[in-house]
């Protein structure tokens, strides 16, 4: 649906993105995952029109954005960072402005439809400015909607909302999800594993990493097993001390076990071995699990990456 | 053509959206009817040309007040986003702005025409004149347009596009004054003579429609609108 082809973007001398390439297919909700200033926005208002790349192509639905940019920007429905609308229109103006300006036919019925859809037909006569962030939200999603296009395209949708709105914009997010294409970027990690079914990682314009959410979580595991057991703390350390597949260990006695975790030898899932280990032992079990890296942790690990491969 | 329409009539309903389009046209028509009012009776015969030639420094007040919010607003909000994301062609966005930016400056004259008449009622007004008279304010006017309108795209702060555009605006009107080109001799005062907003505006509200400042005037505003494509298009 969407191909974005070598993409580099510079402001003046400072790079923004540098060589962007990815696909989102038909059909899937792709996530577009960074923190702040890693270059998503200025991806997706590449994708979108409002910039243009200093180099590199955008294909949409096989045509090249530079050059039909008005077949592209028909497919596409955008709803930009921080969500800018005119404050000084109603939702009824705003929506009848954007419906004439795509020359949109039967503009009352598509009109009636997205008001239906995002719900907002309460605030439809009130100056957008007066409205709540939730509402202003879905005033925006309309606005996307409105020409019914194939692919949605959403930067930080859920920024700036309290948390009953963003569990209501997540919701209408999967509902549109069910017919929509969609490309949605935001910094919160457990939001692109709620909603997207692909994720792409992007690090100072550069994409660092890109798979199914639960691939990306456990690749960036940390090592780093940790285990409470019940049973006599001179004895698990003995034990362990002679565990082949044990690179180092710490351990602590608490009121409950003794909590501890320790490293493996190999990069591969042990807590199989180390379960066997502690029923062949006798050491009751209580708690064993390797910590999936929040998204902080995951940039610090591809920094740190970044930095080996160049030293 | 369907995206200058679309662009056009929101443009011109939010003049008069806010209560910033009625009171712009109220001040402007009470200070001209004022002005006029004030030396009427003074005046030897019917004649209309007193008006015109305070149309300058008025447009150069007025004007930037009606092009200072065409760019600045929407890049305050950000909303210069959503209209590039629209299936719409840069052109198709400016003219339809410019259109209404002009519409808007043309009820204002519209609103004027209760002078004409008094005075046709009152005397042997010289309806030809009046009619180049027009033609001159609203050419001078849509120029002031196309200047304020492009330096409105170099801010995100209405009050500073003001500012600037009756600023420029003024420049280009006082370099066609006696007292600077005085200063000047051969070539550069013709060259300032022939750049100023005045010197042209002056001679089509003598009576005279030269097609020289048609021409001039017509050059400058697609030269304003051509540079405000190129600002646009490069910044992207």
């Amino acid at each position: 649906m969407i191909e974005v082809i070598n993409l580099y973007k510079y402001y003046g001398e400072e790079p923004a993105i540098q060589g962007i390439s990815f696909n989102v297919e038909k059909g899937e909700i792709l996530g577009f995952l960074g923190p702040n200033g890693a270059g998503k926005t200025t991806t997706l208002r590449i994708i979108t029109g409002y910039l243009y790349p200093t180099k590199g192509e955008v294909l949409i639905d096989g045509k090249k954005l530079t050059q039909d940019p008005l077949y592209c920007k028909k497919k596409l429905g955008y709803l930009p960072e921080d969500n800018p609308l005119y404050t000084d229109l109603t939702p009824r103006e705003y929506l009848t402005f954007c419906a004439n300006a795509r020359g949109i036919e039967e503009k009352k019925k598509k009109l009636d439809e997205v008001m239906e859809k995002t719900q907002i037909k309460e605030v439809w006569e009130k100056p957008i400015g007066e409205l709540s962030k939730g509402y202003r939200q879905r005033v925006g999603i309309a606005q996307a909607l409105l020409h019914d296009p194939d692919v949605l395209i959403m930067d930080e949708p859920t920024t700036g909302l309290d948390p009953v709105q963003i569990i209501e914009i997540r919701n209408l997010i999967k509902e549109l999800s069910k017919e929509k294409t969609i490309l949605l970027s935001t910094h919160i990690l457990p939001e692109v594993e709620m909603l997207a079914s692909r994720v792409i990682i992007i690090h100072k314009g550069i994409i660092r990493a890109e798979g199914k959410p639960y691939e990306l979580s456990r690749k960036f595991k940390s090592k780093e097993i940790y285990f409470v057991l019940k049973g006599d703390e001179k004895e698990i350390r003995e034990k362990i001390n002679k565990l082949d597949f044990v690179a180092s260990y710490e351990i602590e006695k608490k009121e409950d076990g003794i909590h501890g975790k320790f490293i493996p030898k190999e990069n591969d899932d042990v807590r199989e071995k180390f379960a066997k280990f502690a029923y062949e032992n006798k050491f009751l079990i209580l708690e064993l699990y390797s910590k999936s890296l929040g998204l902080e942790e995951i940039f610090i690990e591809l920094t740190k990456e970044e930095k080996s491969e160049r030293n | 053509m369907k995206g200058i329409k679309a662009i056009f009539v929101k443009e011109f309903l939010s003049y008069f959206n806010s209560t910033i389009g009625y009171l712009w046209l109220v001040v402007f028509i009470g200070l001209n009817f004022w002005l006029f009012f004030r030396g009427f009776f003074l005046m030897p015969e019917a004649d209309l040309r007193p008006m015109f030639s305070m149309f300058p420094v008025l447009f150069i007040i007025f004007i930037p007040a009606i092009t200072m919010r065409l760019w600045a607003e929407e890049k305050k909000l950000g909303t210069l986003e959503i209209l590039f994301s629209l299936p719409l062609r840069t052109e198709e966005i400016i003219l339809g702005k410019f259109l209404a930016a002009v519409s808007f400056f043309g009820i204002s004259l519209l609103l004027t025409f209760p002078l004409p008449f008094i005075l046709s009622f009152l005397g042997n007004l010289d309806w030809g004149s009046v009619i180049s008279g027009y033609i001159g304010s609203f050419l001078f006017g849509s120029t002031l347009i196309s200047l304020g309108m492009f330096l409105s795209g170099f801010t995100r702060n209405q009050i500073v596009a003001f500012i600037l555009a009756a600023s420029l605006s003024f420049l280009l009107y006082i370099i066609g004054e006696e007292v600077i080109l005085s200063f000047l001799t051969g070539f550069w005062a013709d060259f300032f003579s022939t750049l100023s907003v005045k010197t042209h505006f002056e001679s089509i509200v003598r009576g005279v429609i030269d097609l020289r400042d048609i021409v001039y005037y017509l050059s400058f505003i697609i030269f304003f609108i051509y540079a405000n494509y190129l600002h646009l298009e490069v910044a992207r």
